[in-house]
């Protein structure tokens, strides 16, 4: 009888933040449900109380219900026959279990079925999940495609799709092709309009898709005749129960092997058409992997987080030269760096998850009524802060947990490398979180615009602002010459070629993510004194990065590029 | 045409004697509650799972709870509510108190009279008093049948119930009619978890004395008031003769108390050479062990 909420506090520290009222009250549009739904709430603390309290229930259901299965549907893995997917007996009970605790739907407004709940409970659901089982994280996290479809779909749709995601209806997201990977405008899929239908018909192959054999998917689709670009694609519904698509193989993977990635072949699959012609991939799928982004982000912390907690257990069990391994200075600096990296990334993503409901709650109030201008301003700030730390925390949370899952199994020594250990699986699940939904490289193509036109540092002054008590004083004059450096960084750069931008774009982005995450930690500390060890191991830390990293740019001269570019030249001659 | 069923789940708040810690027990040999939480007694949890199964597969069935005990029991009704039950009934009464089973049994078969269901489910027994004899008593005082150490509610045919009992030894089919007593064993399966909108809207889910305490009133909305009473039943609404409840209906006198602490022998460790053991055999036909 465990429960993977109760015995973290540092989810309540998180879900306690001050801004949380805000946000509810935004998300809540002042407690108009009350009276309308019997489980609407009615205050904030009402709100906070009862996302406390359903946290609970996914704690519970994590512990005693997903975590137990996980080390069998890893073993059993999904089952591929005549076009179709079963999922393994462990990912189905998983399934059942959340659908009869409601736990789907849980962004949907509740005129939908959904509970309503803003984006930080969603995410540290997502993280609980992702602690039990990674894999089985992405079958629960696809609802979020039901947002999509919330925000973009008509009443038509809304009414038509939504309701059944509460009742547990699966989803995907089809978006990659063979030759349309990080790359996504090269999409192929065909979609042609059938006047006498009204229907559109969907031809092609996806692949590498996740939940490929879901109740409801979301395509993007080629519906230009003659267009090669994004802006001949659109993007659609499709429902299982029309026919028309078939799971030609699924993909034999390294990790997070529950979770079913499909080869589809659509043929003739009637579809609906999401929102707007054309706006496919420039508007819908870029707000689609925003969310997608925080997703793999709070996966990443719950990977970090069992890492953490396996490697903490182990070091204590294990015993050599006539003591537990947790006493030797080379095993406890791992442990504090895992713990403080796990702080760090945990503490970015739930600052990100604040920004993403405020603007979001913003644009959902925007459709009823005209925002007054203080409004619009802040709305505004917040999704560009949103945009920033996005692509930073999906970086940053994705290579810390295979950092930590690193760690972990070194900690576990010879017996982590066999199978008798979660760690093991761990590691493997934690694979995949720099790759998919971007890569890390993309993340720093889309982060790197902060770092040029200077928000990132303007984000980090305005951190800076804050009074900080006497004992985190000393760790605060360190940040603010970080932040000089990194200053000096970016304008050594800013005046360089475009390659050498590109060049050093990651250990730019890195340097501002580090300073971010550090004062993050601070504020952290200052409010829960449990923080205050992580905030010094990682601000010292921090530096140390930094500090490399700025050796490295400061003393690049123009011509040390030139050794790089050789490489393109190379190649395997068969 | 499907029938469906009034289920009452027999329920009871226990301190959590499972992690029992130095201080379970008062000086005097009494349960100290204080020291350990008040739970739904775990295979009354079981028993909830089998009525809320019920419920799924006869449409219109209604689950009820009741449950005896101080105010703060509602708790109880709560975790019901949170699950999928439909209500429930506290019966509390300060003349209630100090029951044995018999007068325990007593009290929920008068409640039973009025409540009037199809099925009463209750666990095997209680974590606290171990007797397994508040279902089979409650039986025979409505003068149902009973079936104990049930896992499993079969199929409805012929207006009987097919049940599985776990028994000694092997499994045992029973049939019975309804309206019936069905006490559930541990090893039926667990109960599922809360329900989220459930838990949201049921939280709020009071006592009349509940109400009257200012402390849970912090956030109660005003619109469902009267959706979420908890009733609460006393002696006076449930009748029957007053002598026959509490500590005067209880002819269980408790004699000596004795406090046993439970110690670990220690262990020996043999490898499977042929000395090893011929010095085991040895040793444990002295002690009489063996032989």
């Amino acid at each position: 009888m465990g429960n993977y909420y109760k015995d973290n506090k540092d989810l309540k520290f998180h879900l306690s933040h001050p801004l949380m009222d805000k946000i509810v009250k935004l998300k809540e549009h002042d407690f108009r449900d009350s009276g309308k739904f019997d489980y609407a709430t009615c205050t904030s603390e009402d709100t906070i109380d009862s996302y406390d309290k359903v946290l609970e229930i996914m704690g519970e259901i994590c512990a005693d219900v997903i975590a137990p299965n996980a080390e069998e549907v890893d073993k059993t893995g999904p089952h591929h026959e005549d076009g179709r997917v079963t999922y393994a007996p462990g990912t189905q009970i998983n399934q059942d279990v959340l659908i009869q605790s409601g736990l789907y739907g849980m962004y949907l407004p509740r005129e939908y079925g959904g509970l309503n709940f803003s984006m930080v409970p969603y995410v540290m659901s997502a993280e609980l999940v992702a602690r039990a089982d990674a894999g089985f994280a992405n079958i629960w996290g696809l609802q979020d495609c039901a947002e999509t479809i919330y925000e973009f779909g008509s009443e038509e749709l809304k009414s038509e799709f939504l309701p059944r995601i509460n009742c547990g209806e699966t989803c995907s997201m089809d978006l990659t092709e063979p030759d349309a990977g990080s790359d996504l405008q090269a999409v192929m899929l065909r979609a042609t309009y059938d006047p006498k239908k009204d229907l559109w018909l969907l031809n092609g192959v996806k692949r590498f898709i996740t939940n490929g054999d879901a109740q409801i998917k979301l395509v993007l689709a080629r519906s230009e005749e003659n267009t090669s670009d994004g802006r001949g694609l659109s993007y659609f519904v499709y429902d299982k129960e029309w026919g028309g698509v078939t799971v030609r193989r699924i993909e034999n993977k390294l990790g997070i092997k529950g979770s079913p990635t499909c080869e589809l072949v659509f043929k003739n699959a009637p579809a609906k058409l999401v929102g707007e012609r054309r706006m496919g991939l420039v508007k819908y799928v870029m707000s689609l992997m925003n969310g997608a982004r925080l997703g793999v982000a709070a996966q990443s912390v719950g990977i970090s987080e069992a890492a953490y907690r396996e490697a903490l257990k182990y070091a204590h069990e294990r015993e050599q030269f006539g003591k537990p391994i947790i006493q030797f200075p080379a095993v406890y600096e791992m442990l504090a760096i895992i713990k403080a990296k796990l702080h760090a990334s945990r503490s970015l993503l739930y600052e990100t998850a604040r920004f993403v409901d405020i603007y979001k709650a913003y644009n959902f109030i925007s459709q009823e009524r005209k925002l007054t201008p203080e409004e619009r301003t802040e709305s505004k700030n917040y999704q560009k802060f949103a945009d920033m730390l996005t692509p930073m925390v999906k970086m940053m949370a994705s290579e810390y947990c295979n950092e930590n899952a690193y760690d972990s199994l070194q900690i576990h020594g010879g017996s982590g490398f066999m199978k008798d250990y979660p760690i093991e699986r761990i590691y493997r699940d934690a694979r995949i979180t720099t790759i998919y939904e971007g890569t890390s490289q993309l993340q720093v193509v889309a982060a790197q615009r902060y770092v040029t036109n200077g928000s990132y540092l303007a984000m980090i002054r305005d951190y800076e602002k804050s009074e900080v008590k006497l004992d985190y004083l000393q760790l605060k004059k360190k940040l603010i010459k970080m932040t000089d450096q990194y200053q000096t960084a970016v304008e050594t750069v800013s005046g360089q070629d475009p390659e050498i931008i590109d060049f050093q774009a990651r250990r730019l982005v890195e340097m501002a993510a580090n300073i971010i995450m550090s004062y993050l930690l601070i504020f952290d500390a200052q409010r829960d004194c449990s923080f205050s060890d992580s905030a010094c191991i990682f601000t010292n830390k921090a530096k140390a990065w930094n500090d490399e990293r700025f050796s490295y740019i400061s003393a690049f001269a123009h011509n040390d590029i030139t050794p790089f570019l050789s490489i393109k030249e190379e190649n395997i001659s068969e | 045409m499907t029938r469906s069923f009034k289920i009452v789940v027999l329920a009871k708040q226990v301190p959590d004697t499972r992690n029992v810690g130095k201080n379970a027990m008062k000086e005097d040999g009494t349960v100290n509650r204080a020291a350990l939480p008040a739970i739904f007694n775990p295979e009354d949890m079981n028993a909830l799972e089998q009525a809320l199964r019920l419920k799924e597969r006869f449409p219109g069935s209604k689950v009820e709870l009741l449950t005896m005990g101080p105010p703060r029991a509602a708790d109880i009704i709560r975790e019901g509510l949170f699950r999928g039950a439909d209500g429930g009934v506290l019966l509390t009464d300060r003349k209630f108190a100090g029951a044995d089973t018999l007068a325990t049994s007593y009290a929920l078969s008068m409640a039973l009279r009025k409540m009037n269901p199809d099925l009463i489910i209750s666990g095997r027994q209680a974590i606290d008093g171990d007797t397994a004899q508040v279902g089979p008593q409650v039986a025979e005082k409505l003068g149902y049948p009973q079936i104990t150490y049930a896992e499993e509610i079969g199929e409805w045919k012929d207006k009987m119930f097919t049940v599985k009992r776990r028994i000694e030894n092997g499994i045992e089919i029973v049939r019975t009619p309804v309206p019936a007593v069905i006490t559930i064993n541990a090893s039926a399966p667990v109960c599922r978890p809360r329900n989220a909108k459930q838990l949201m809207k049921y939280k709020h889910a009071r006592t009349l004395t509940e109400e009257h305490d200012n402390e849970h009133n912090s956030y109660l909305p005003i619109h469902s008031l009267d959706t979420l009473r908890i009733t609460e039943w006393s002696v006076s609404d449930v009748g029957g003769d007053e002598e026959s409840y509490g500590l005067s209906g209880s002819p269980t006198k408790v004699k000596k108390i004795e406090n046993i602490v439970l110690q670990a022998k220690e262990s020996k460790r043999l490898t499977s050479s042929g000395e090893e053991i011929d010095s085991l055999v040895k040793e444990l036909i002295s002690l009489h062990t063996i032989g």
